[in-house]
C-alpha cells in the first residue's frame, strides 16, 4: 500500500504522510537544492532523488528501505566525445556530451532487482544494473543517426521523459522524447525504432508536422492492465495507441487538448486524467479556473473535474511529472509550478489542498 | 607549495578543505585536489573534464584562461580558488 508522496521541487524534497487531517508534508531532504525527480522502487523499498545543482551539475542520491540517510551515488555518465566528431541536434547546434538533466528514472521489470532506467537531456538513455552504483549510455540509441533530428521542446536541448517499461517483457521498452517522437526496443536496447507514426502537431509544412522525429510528446503512459495500450499528453493534443504504441490516433478533449501530465487507472486502460492548459502559447489554465479531465471511455468523452480547486485566477501550471496515481487508481496528487499541492481520494471527483506554499513542483510519486 | 580553496557553498555538498599541492600547471593541481576526494571532480568538471558552465578558477586572483586542459602556469606560492558563478536571485 502506498502510504507516501515524494514531492519533487525546485528547493528540496517533501515527504507526504497520511495526518489527522489529511495529507500533511512530514519529512524535508536537500532543503534549499533543485531536486528534480525522485523515484521509489518497491522491489526493496530503495528511494531515489535525482538533484540539478546548477553550477555543480547532476546529482544522483538513494536512500535504502527505512533509513534516514541519503547517500550520494553515481550520476549517468556520458563518455568522451570521440575528438573531430561532429554531431549536431536538430537545431544545427552542437551536442554537449554531458548530464543536464535525469528527466527520467525508472525501475526496471518486478524480477530485475537493481535494474534502473534513467533518460537524460541531452537525450542519451542510460541502464544501470546495481541499483544505481554506476550507469552505461544505450549507445544503440545514442548513436542512432536519427538522434540528430532530435531537437530542444520548451528547454534547449532535446530529452527522454518517458521511459515505459512492458510489464509483459522487461527487454521491451518505449521512451519519449521531447522533441524526437517514440522509440521502441524489443531487445533491451540492441535495436531500436521509431514508434511515434500517427502523432502530428498543427502548424508547419505536412511532411514536418507528420514527421514521427520531430513529435513532440510531453508525457507517455503505458496501461498497466492492458499494456498493448498508451496515452500520450503531446505539445499538440493528446494520442493514444491500441496497439503496442506502433500507430496513434488523436483525441480531442475539452476545453482543451494541451498540456503536459496523465496518467492511467491501473486497472482500466480507457481511464486516464489530464490537466488541461490554454495552449502552448499560453500555459496556464483555461479561464483562469484550473481543472483536471478525466476519461473513463477511452477518449470518447472527457468530464472536467473541478471540485476543491481554484477556479478563479488560478494560474498553476502542472509539469509533466507533477500528476500522479496511485496504485488503487483512487489517489491522485499533484503539484503546481505556483508551488499547490492537491490530493484527491476519489478519482479525481474532489480535490484537498495540502500546501499553498511548496516551492515550484517538478515531481510527485506516490511510494510505498 | 601553491594552495586550493574551495567555497563554502562547494563545500556544502562535497568534503573538500583547502590543500596544499605541488604543481606547475592548474591540471596538477587539480588532480591532486581530487586525489583527496573523487567525487569532488564531478561537481567541479563536467563527464568531458571540461569546467562546468558556471564555475571558474582565479589563480592568483587571474581567471584561468584554459578551460578544457588546465595549462595555465601555478607558481609555488600560489593561491587557486575554485569558485561557483555568483548568479541567482
Amino acid at each position: 500500500m502506498q502510504k507516501r508522496i515524494l514531492v519533487s521541487t525546485r528547493k528540496g524534497l517533501f515527504e507526504l504522510g497520511k495526518a489527522a487531517k489529511g495529507w500533511a508534508v512530514k519529512t524535508a531532504s536537500f532543503l534549499g537544492d533543485n531536486v528534480t525527480l525522485a523515484l521509489h522502487d518497491p522491489r526493496d523499498g530503495t528511494d531515489y532523488a535525482a538533484i540539478n545543482h546548477g553550477h555543480f551539475g547532476i546529482k544522483l542520491h538513494r536512500r535504502d528501505k527505512d533509513k534516514k540517510k541519503w547517500v550520494e551515488i553515481a550520476s549517468p555518465k556520458y563518455p568522451e566525445k570521440p575528438e573531430g566528431l561532429v554531431d549536431k541536434d536538430g537545431w544545427g547546434r552542437d551536442v554537449k556530451w554531458s548530464t543536464q538533466l535525469i528527466w527520467a528514472l525508472e525501475t526496471g521489470g518486478p524480477k530485475q532487482n537493481g535494474t534502473l532506467w534513467a533518460g537524460t537531456m541531452p537525450g542519451g538513455l542510460f541502464r544501470s544494473d546495481d541499483r544505481g552504483t554506476s550507469w552505461h549510455l544505450i549507445e544503440t540509441l545514442w548513436h542512432h543517426p536519427d538522434r540528430n533530428k532530435w531537437l530542444g521542446g520548451g528547454a534547449d536541448i532535446p530529452g527522454i521523459h518517458s521511459i515505459c517499461v512492458d510489464p509483459r517483457d522487461p527487454n521491451t521498452l518505449r521512451v519519449a522524447v521531447s522533441c524526437g517522437g517514440v522509440w521502441r526496443t524489443q531487445d533491451a536496447g540492441k535495436t531500436w525504432i521509431q514508434s511515434a507514426h500517427g502523432m502530428s502537431f498543427d502548424d508547419g509544412p505536412k511532411s514536418e508536422a507528420e514527421s514521427p522525429d520531430a513529435q513532440d510528446p510531453h508525457m507517455m503512459v503505458q496501461s498497466p492492465s492492458d499494456p498493448a495500450k498508451f496515452w500520450v499528453q503531446h505539445h499538440a493534443g493528446i494520442f493514444k495507441s491500441v496497439d503496442d504504441a506502433k500507430t496513434w490516433t488523436r483525441v480531442r478533449a475539452t476545453p482543451s487538448s494541451f498540456g503536459f501530465g496523465v496518467v492511467v487507472h491501473p486497472k482500466d486502460p480507457n481511464t486516464a486524467w489530464f490537466v488541461p492548459g490554454i495552449k502552448d502559447e499560453k500555459r496556464i489554465p483555461v479561464g483562469g479556473a484550473l481543472i483536471v479531465t478525466r476519461t473513463k471511455d477511452g477518449g470518447k468523452t472527457f468530464k472536467s473535474l473541478k471540485k476543491g480547486l481554484p477556479q478563479k485566477h488560478a494560474y498553476d501550471l502542472i509539469f509533466r511529472h507533477a500528476l500522479a496515481l496511485d496504485d488503487t487508481g483512487r489517489k491522485l496528487a499533484m503539484g503546481s509550478t505556483t508551488g499547490n499541492m492537491w490530493v484527491s481520494e476519489n478519482s479525481g471527483d474532489a480535490w484537498n489542498m495540502v500546501s499553498g506554499t511548496l516551492p515550484p513542483v517538478h515531481a510527485i510519486r506516490f511510494a510505498n | 607549495m601553491a594552495k586550493v580553496h574551495f567555497t563554502s557553498n562547494l563545500r556544502r555538498h562535497v568534503d573538500c578543505p583547502s590543500v596544499e599541492v605541488v604543481a606547475s600547471h592548474v591540471h596538477q593541481a587539480l588532480e591532486q585536489a581530487f586525489a583527496k576526494n573523487q567525487r569532488l571532480r564531478t561537481y567541479v568538471l563536467d563527464d568531458q573534464g571540461h569546467l562546468r558552465k558556471h564555475m571558474r578558477i582565479l589563480v592568483d586572483g587571474v581567471a584561468v584562461k584554459d578551460l578544457e586542459h588546465f595549462n595555465d602556469a601555478v607558481q609555488p606560492t600560489s593561491e587557486l580558488w575554485v569558485m561557483q558563478a555568483l548568479s541567482g536571485g
